[in-house]
């Protein structure tokens, strides 16, 4: 197994956050992980993103172009990263913030109103982990729900604990989003 | 001990304080400015109780580096490539008033202010001598965060037993990541006047023992200049002999060998891996040390039997190529591929040189 | 009673490469006596500059680190964070302090370093052979101002002490001379003053020592001393500029 994937959106979406999420779950798994953010220029104008690597092999490269699977949390993360998944791969838009269908025949696309469905579970800030636990739905094989769940309380930390329940419901709620469409 | 997924830059710091080192002098430049907010807070934390000072450029914390390293202590600083090139008199000093110390050069993309994401078009300037006067340092070119805090565990031993600082080249890239780690177990380091005679670590003129400090790389006549040379010059060619290291991947019937230090190299290590899955064998010998360079090991690889070729792959326009041409001195053909500033070489560019190289 | 005149243990007995008539003689000697009189030589570390007090490292007798030029508050920090209880002084001149260095020292009177600086001003840079200084007085000819300094070509000479006296982290700054015995006596003992606050764990010190270079000022020894009492003193005026101690 060699997932590679890029997690991308605005700054403040958390979309830096999930991708940690799923690094250290892999670790916890026994697997070999990288999580790679953008920095700087990149960064500034508003857009953030993170490559994270999870494989049974020791990871050679930690640099991602052409991924299994992209999350988009925008539109311009879609326009930037649409056309590099590898054929076959998972393409996530959140379809709160845009209304563009993706012009790839190739892959298995989800739509997935994240913000909505955040609100729904009194989450409102959840986004980040609805669209999550869409790409797991998508992708059971790479790690187990359980494990995400330990990597969040793992990442959160003692500090942000009090967020962990209101990410656990909007982690279900994107598996049943992806599940029951 | 169970590995705990972490920042390069936080590992950085982290092993830097576990192998004893307890002063750090530093100034914001990116993409390094997180190990100066690690240590920020670390240094002041009661099981550390260290010195953190954010110096009023990079100039003075180089400085700031020699005054505590001329009392004998581990000190270290951090900086970026432009940031560097601002020490580099500093570093010549440390290196004529043989102090030990560990510099790390986060690298970005050059020349001048260049851009902020990973670069390594500072090689030759670590290694052929940034600064002025005929002086090497250690180098290290680690290619992962474990491997960059293997290198700080071996790098205040280095320095101190050959009384140099020891330069690590990391990337943006390796600052930037996560990676799983383990780190070492917390080492106390109190200096030892014994061991370091050299070390301004105070002197009684009243009630004199042994001789005092005096540290200083100021030596006028030219034949007390030559004694320091000999001195240096000596150390470097034992260091030359004994120190370097290098990682040989994939070289059993490999046709092609590639060259690559960094991250780079684990770039070039994915088009390897792929190639193989294909049946196709390229190897891959990639200096650990950037200085001392890996001569041998590398002029071995490339004229292993069945090799038909070398290609080395840099960030860059084709810096440690010319070391590569040495040790290898006409004994193979040598091709390079590479992109200058932060412009990283893609998987498929180099997968399609390498495949491109087959066929000629 | 008879007076003996004794050279103190704190500075080596080496011949100096001093010109004849100038003063880092008798600042070595005053920085040495204050040391020891304060029985801290032990604990003492001299960093020594760039210029002609470079060989300082051979003439005081106690643990000593030369510095690169205009870096010696940076090392002075280095050194005195790395080793609280020493007593760390920089001895610079004004080439090395007030023009390439003016950042290590502005910064390391705002951080309130504990640690101690001579500031040996002579109005010209000596080692390089009598070129202009930031603190050469205005229509005094040096080897790059050979038409005498021109304050609109290159400014008014720059007035260390009051500068600094400004910053918080100073802790004592005074200026000095070596103009007279009677100067040179208040020298030494504004030095020790200096040597005294640090010892105590007080903020930053500078002492400003006005000083001569007969070589490079084209002088005698003693029209030189005449040049520093008439000329340099009305621009540079003595005196205490802060000191915290007595507030």
């Amino acid at each position: 197994m060699l997932e590679q994937c890029i997690f991308a959106g605005f700054g403040g979406q958390g979309t830096l956050l999930i991708g940690k999420f799923l690094a250290c779950a892999g670790l916890m798994e026994g697997k070999e992980v990288t999580w790679l953010p953008s920095y700087g220029p990149e960064m500034r104008g508003g857009t953030a993103n993170c490559s994270v690597v999870v494989s049974d092999r020791p990871i050679a490269a930690p640099v991602v172009t052409a991924p299994n699977s992209v999350i988009a949390m925008n539109l311009p993360s879609l326009l930037k990263f649409e056309h590099t998944v590898k054929p076959g791969g998972t393409l996530i838009i959140n379809s709160s913030l845009t209304n563009a269908k993706s012009s790839r025949d190739d892959l298995r696309v989800a739509y997935v109103p994240a913000t909505e469905i955040a609100e729904k579970v009194g989450n409102p800030k959840g986004a980040n982990v609805v669209i999550l636990g869409a790409y797991l739905a998508m992708n059971p094989e790479i790690v187990a729900i359980d494990t995400i769940i330990e990597a969040m309380k793992e990442e959160l930390g003692p500090r942000k604990m009090k967020f962990l329940d209101g990410n656990i419901k909007a982690l279900h709620a994107g598996i049943d989003y992806v599940k029951n469409t | 001990m169970a590995k705990k997924l972490m920042k390069g830059s936080e590992a950085i710091a982290e092993a830097a304080i576990r192998n004893g080192c307890r002063f750090f002098f530093g100034y914001p430049i990116t993409p390094q400015t997180e190990i100066p907010e690690y240590f920020s807070e670390r240094m002041f934390e009661e099981e550390v109780h260290g010195c953190f000072l954010q110096a009023e450029s990079e100039i003075a914390a180089i400085n700031m580096v020699y005054g505590a390293a001329s009392t004998g202590v581990r000190a270290m600083t951090s900086s970026s490539s432009p940031g560097i090139s601002l020490k580099q008199e500093g570093i010549s000093s440390l290196c004529a008033a043989e102090l030990p110390c560990l510099i790390f050069n986060i690298m970005r993309g050059g020349p001048g202010i260049g851009s902020i994401q990973a670069g390594q078009g500072d090689y030759f300037q670590a290694v052929k001598g940034g600064g002025h006067g005929d002086y090497n340092m250690i180098t290290f070119a680690p290619s992962s965060v474990q491997e960059t805090i293997n290198c700080i565990g071996q790098a205040f031993p280095l320095a101190e037993k050959y009384r140099m600082p020891v330069m690590i080249c990391a990337d943006g890239i390796i600052a930037q990541m996560m990676e799983p780690v383990e780190l070492p177990e917390m080492q106390p380091y109190e200096v030892d006047p014994a061991e370091k005679p050299w070390a301004a670590t105070g002197w009684d003129p009243k009630n004199p023992v042994g001789e005092r400090a005096n540290v200083t790389s100021l030596y006028v006549e030219t034949e007390q200049l030559d004694v320091l040379s000999a001195r240096l010059q000596g150390r470097y060619a034992i260091i030359r002999e004994t120190e370097p290291q290098w990682e040989a991947y994939n070289m059993e019937n490999a046709e092609i060998v590639v060259t690559a230090f960094g991250t780079i190299a684990r770039i070039a290590k994915s088009v390897i891996d792929e190639l193989k899955d294909e049946g196709i064998n390229v190897g891959m010998l990639r200096p650990i040390t950037i200085w001392p360079f890996p001569y041998d090991a590398v002029r071995e690889a490339a004229t292993q039997p069945g090799v038909k070729a070398v290609l080395d792959v840099e960030m860059n326009a084709g810096q440690m190529l010319e070391d590569v041409k040495l040790a290898i001195n006409g004994a193979q053909n040598v091709d390079f591929f590479g992109h200058c500033g932060s412009h990283l070489p893609t998987v498929d560019e180099i997968r399609e040189k390498i495949l491109s190289m087959r066929e000629e | 009673m008879a007076i003996e005149y004794k050279q103190t243990q704190l500075l080596t007995d080496v011949p100096r490469h001093y010109c004849p008539g100038c003063g880092h003689g008798i600042i070595h000697r005053l920085v040495a006596e204050a040391i020891d009189e304060l029985d801290a030589g032990a604990k003492a570390v001299g960093v020594s500059p760039v210029g002609c007090s470079v060989f300082a490292n051979n003439y005081f007798n106690f643990d000593m680190v030369n510095a690169l030029h205009g870096r010696a508050p940076a090392v002075g920090t280095g050194i005195k964070r790395a080793r609280p209880d020493a007593l760390v002084f920089t001895y610079q001149g004004d080439g090395d302090l007030a023009s390439i260095g003016a950042a290590e020292v502005v910064h390391a009177a705002m951080r309130g370093e504990k640690i101690t600086t001579i500031f040996v001003n002579n109005a010209i840079y000596g080692m390089t052979g009598g070129q202009m200084a930031p603190t050469t007085l205005v229509g005094q000819k040096t080897a790059t101002s050979p038409n005498g300094r021109d304050a609109d070509w290159c400014g008014s000479p720059i007035r260390i002490c009051e500068m600094l006296s400004t910053l918080e982290g100073a802790y004592y700054i005074a200026r000095v001379a070596l103009d007279t015995p009677a100067h040179i006596n208040q020298a030494k003992k504004t030095i020790k003053q200096a040597f005294k606050y640090q010892l105590e764990g007080k903020g930053y010190c500078l002492i400003e020592v006005l000083s001569t270079c007969p070589t490079n000022w084209g002088m005698s020894p003693v029209e030189a001393m005449d040049w520093l009492s008439e000329n340099m003193i009305a621009y540079y005026p003595l005196g205490v500029f802060k000191d915290k101690g007595a507030m």
